[in-house]
């Protein structure tokens, strides 16, 4: 069996840091490895079949009170102590220039070693039962020439990061991660529609194959491919205002756009305004606003076993606590590390974190969860009159306050006087944050509850593309303006 | 721990440094594809590509130093082809040859392994030279960029007093190609692009962008002096704006936005076959774009490789839309197989590389006038398919957007939402074109710094639809 690469690296942290010559107040570094492994087949026919290795150094000094970095590929001594170099001329340039002035307090003592690791190793499944289990899963969505595509692809990520610092820290992490997606396209003159395994690259999980291969996929996988022919002939979704039920694989892209983003510190402490934008929430709101119904409880939880984005310290060795964002409606706290709640004063949490080697940590989402309620599927729906529920993203699409929105789905049927009825296409709806979380009418229990993520959440400058886990029940949004496709 | 070095000297040891890497990366690349093609055996194939930089990234807020640092990152991404299947492995480059090759050694050794677990792949294109083509190429662009050392304050010092908040991003890129058919192309650019906005204390912005090879500090300073100047249009009230259909200005900064969204299976001839593209429409004739309209790829400018992954060259210039007619599309080689057509050097997504849409006859003297009465948007922000088959676009206006009555600017807006389709904007509400082309660099970072830009004018167009 061979399903990751064998490239070997040998990566010693303490002795790596002992051979750096650097004058300065603090001294880090950071060594990060990944193997990702992709394949992927089209109307089965294999697309693609590879693994990238990367690895890699952060070199990060504290001189005057401003941190500068140098990064580096080559791991060698000498490679080391040019990436030393440029972040001791980096921090001396910045010095005068700097924003804050930090201490080592931001990159606080962190020692030993988290291991995570998957039921079903990575390597488990050898690159010809990965292909064929794609192969089936394209061949089961393929039911009729109604579907002119299919496809299906399976990443599986490991992951180490090896951290050690002059003030002593000495610690390593390392998990596993697994993503599948499928979809199938199907078209009828020039009415085309897509379903997929909700939404794009939503099964996103912590661990190994057992993820993936559970008991349900083949079910899942040929409801899929009728759910996309049924959407042919389906009417569009209609536009007027009504009863909004999404799905936890829909409320995980509400969550990530209109709670999460809006309450990263960086953000309304001004980093980001020149590429994603701030945020409408400011300093005041937090142990004040009522940022949604009294049902809204939202965590930051990278303690949750299987969800994407866990782990046991953020990227500047802060250890990981699960914390309230929203409780009860009302807002607690933000989504910064420590550097922004010295910044800010505000209350924050473990999720200074880096794509990879050559990026500097900044605010992220880690795992962002709506709590459960107590509400079950079938009583949600029997209390609605006039109602439309949503699954599966499609589109997102948010002003750069995180503020007016339009989200699309790629699935929806109609809740008339209590019941599901019939199935509608391209369903959209919009509304601003503040409007909509206020709507919260109905909670679902644990029973609807369910997790998904995402790999590839975009921000920062330089750009960062990082992993977030997101999990909720089913919820239930009043007078929510919905409408559908065409011109 | 001991710092031997000047901060000055260290500056000037890393300009040394990234021609020394250069000449390295380079001699490297070299050698590992002559060594690759010494293993290839009888039937076998492969495809080397290589993305490299030495760069300096500093983050910007409120005219001070965010985060400040320096990137030396490389990757050779190695295809092997083989019994009509293939598989690959990208792995870190460092130039150093003993390095390199220790690791792509063990990894051909490990595709050759997988390989034959794989099924056969129909729609392989195997590396071959183009009949009368040298397959071969070399574009060096070396620049004049700031000093490492003195290049923050160079970019705060003018603008102390400012809430300028953005990132600078400088340096050497590379992307290279070779395979086993013996093509080899090379692409080396010093570049630095600057992003930045500018705040005022109500927190509304405005939007600058400076781009270069050759960093030119009176530029700089004059870039800003105007940034500045629109920054003062929005000091009057804001004007709350109802949803409807407004008659709309598009600064090329926004066109370019609506532009991107053509890279995402739009204009791909694999997304037309397979469902993904509005572009069928055009095709089949259902819908129509205007005469004004002409999207092109054009290399010619330099700014970005010609070659793609499987080394073949794109055309110097590419119509695309041409006066509102689909005449061609992207298609890489793999396409080519699948639906026996001819590639045009396409990359693997099919997206557009160089793009550039054509000028009109509207004279920038006369923008204001001509849209008379209406929204003057200058960025968009946030685009995505509301309804990819149909072309149906939505996203956010941002930074300086302006209500205007009668040729006069009145007042900035309060954000609005848009959703409309690139057959009515483009199409029959297409007004006019601007005379005059501008360069929207393209400064995204994501894994490494993005090369080239857009060439686009501004648009008039006729009800633009704005929904929240």
């Amino acid at each position: 069996m061979l399903s990751t690469p064998r490239t070997t690296v040998r990566i010693e942290p303490q002795r790596m840091l002992q051979s750096i010559h650097a004058s300065a107040d603090w001294v880090g570094l950071r060594v990060v490895k990944t193997t990702e492994t992709l394949r992927g087949v089209r109307d089965q026919k294999p697309k693609a079949n590879g693994s990238q290795v990367r690895y890699g150094a952060m070199v990060e000094v504290l001189v005057d009170g401003q941190v500068g970095y140098g990064a580096t590929v080559d791991l060698s001594t000498k490679g080391l102590q040019v990436a030393a170099d440029a972040a001791i001329l980096q921090a001396h340039a910045a010095a005068a220039w700097g924003l804050y002035p930090f201490t080592d307090q931001i990159r606080p003592v962190v020692k030993g070693n988290q291991i995570a690791a998957p039921e079903r190793a990575l390597d488990s499944l050898s690159p010809k039962e990965i292909n064929d289990l794609l192969i089936r899963i394209c061949y089961t969505l393929k039911l009729s020439d109604q579907i002119i595509q299919t496809s299906a692809t399976a990443i599986a990520t490991q992951r180490e990061t090896w951290f050690a610092s002059s003030n002593g820290s000495d610690a390593y992490q390392s998990s596993a991660s697994v993503v599948m997606d499928y979809e199938a396209t199907a078209k009828d003159g020039l009415v085309t529609q897509r379903r997929g395994a909700n939404g794009w690259f939503a099964r996103a999980y912590q661990g190994g194959w057992e993820w993936l291969l559970t008991p349900q996929l083949w079910e899942e996988v040929q409801r899929t491919g009728e759910q996309a022919i049924e959407l042919l002939t389906a009417p569009e979704c209609p536009s007027d205002t009504r009863t909004l039920v999404l799905a936890p694989d829909q409320m995980m892209l509400q969550l990530h756009e209109s709670v999460g983003h809006p309450l990263e510190l960086d953000r309304i402490l001004g980093d980001e305004r020149n590429y994603a934008g701030g945020s409408f929430v400011q300093p005041k709101d937090f142990g004040h606003l009522n940022y949604g119904s009294p049902l809204m409880n939202v965590t930051f939880d990278p303690t949750v076993q299987g969800e994407l984005a866990s782990y046991g310290s953020d990227d500047t060795g802060v250890t990981a606590r699960r914390e309230h964002l929203v409780k009860d409606g009302v807002l607690q706290r933000g989504l910064g590390s420590v550097e922004s709640q010295l910044r800010s004063g505000l209350p924050g949490v473990a999720n200074a974190r880096a794509c990879s080697w050559n990026r500097p940590p900044i605010d992220r989402m880690a795992n962002i969860n709506l709590e459960p309620g107590d509400t079950s599927f079938k009583e949600m729906v029997s209390k609605i009159e006039k109602g439309v529920f949503m699954q599966a993203n499609s589109s997102w699409s948010i002003d750069d306050q995180r503020y007016k929105f339009q989200f699309g789905c790629e699935y929806a049927q109609l809740i008339e006087n209590g019941e599901i009825t019939k199935t509608v296409r391209n369903p959209n709806y919009r509304s601003t944050t503040s409007d909509f979380w206020k709507s919260l009418s109905q909670v679902g229990d644990r029973s609807t509850w369910e997790m998904f993520g995402t790999p590839v959440c975009g921000k920062g400058e330089p750009n960062q593309i990082i992993w977030v886990g997101h999990a909720s029940p089913v919820c239930a949004f009043d007078n929510i303006e919905v409408f559908g496709g065409g011109e | 721990m001991i710092f031997s070095l000047s901060t000055a000297a260290v500056a000037s040891q890393s300009r040394t440094l990234a021609t020394e890497r250069l000449e390295l990366w380079e001699q490297t690349f070299n050698r590992l594809s002559d060594a690759l093609q010494g293993e290839c055996r009888a039937g076998e194939h492969f495809t080397l590509s290589l993305v490299a930089e030495d760069s300096q990234f500093t983050r910007m807020n409120r005219a001070r130093v965010r985060q400040s640092g320096q990137v030396v990152d490389g990757a050779v991404k190695l295809t092997w082809i083989a019994n009509q299947r293939t598989c690959y492995r990208d792995l870190p480059f460092t130039g150093n040859w003993g390095e390199d090759w220790a690791a792509v050694k063990p990894a051909l050794n490990e595709l050759r392994q997988e390989i034959d677990q794989l099924p056969e792949d129909p729609f392989i294109v195997l590396p071959q030279r183009v009949e009368g083509s040298e397959g071969k190429s070399r574009a060096v662009y070396r620049g004049d960029l700031l000093d490492r050392d003195r290049a923050i304050a160079e970019l705060l010092g003018p603008v102390q007093g400012l809430d300028f908040v953005g990132i600078y991003a400088a340096g050497l890129s590379v992307r290279a190609q070779s395979d086993s058919a013996g093509q080899r192309h090379w692409f080396a650019t010093e570049s630095f692009t600057l992003d930045y906005s500018l705040f005022d204390l109500k927190g509304q912005a405005v939007k600058g962008t400076f781009a270069d090879r050759t960093w030119d500090s009176a530029a700089y300073k004059a870039n800003v002096a105007l940034a500045q100047q629109q920054l003062q249009l929005m000091d009057r009230p804001v004007k709350a704006v109802s949803k409807g259909q407004y008659r709309t200005y598009l600064a090329p900064a926004a066109m370019s936005e609506l532009i991107l969204m053509m890279s995402w299976s739009c204009t791909s001839e694999a997304a037309i076959r397979q469902g993904g593209s509005p572009m069928e429409q055009l095709r089949v004739g259902k819908r129509k774009l205007s005469p004004k309209f002409t999207l092109r790829e054009n290399f010619s400018r330099g700014l970005v490789p010609q070659f793609n992954s499987d080394s073949e060259m794109a055309p110097d210039n590419l119509p695309l839309i041409e006066r509102g007619k689909l005449v061609n599309t992207t298609i890489n080689g793999r396409t080519a197989q699948e639906y026996d057509v001819v590639s045009n050097g396409a990359s693997d997504s099919e997206d557009l590389r160089a793009a550039e849409v054509d000028g009109g006859d509207l004279a920038e003297a006369d923008i204001l006038k001509a849209l008379d009465t209406g929204l003057y948007l200058s960025n968009l922000h946030y685009l995505n398919w509301s309804d990819r088959p149909a072309g149906r676009i939505t996203g956010m206006t941002r930074y300086a957007c302006f209500w205007v009555e009668q040729g006069e600017i009145v007042a900035p807006i309060h954000d609005l939402r848009f959703d409309d389709t690139l057959f009515n904007f483009w199409g029959d509400n297409l007004i006019a074109l601007t005379q005059k082309q501008e360069l929207v660099p393209a400064v995204d970072t994501y894994e490494h710094r993005d090369l080239g830009g857009t060439w686009t004018p501004g648009a008039l167009i006729e009800d633009f639809t704005y929904t929240l």
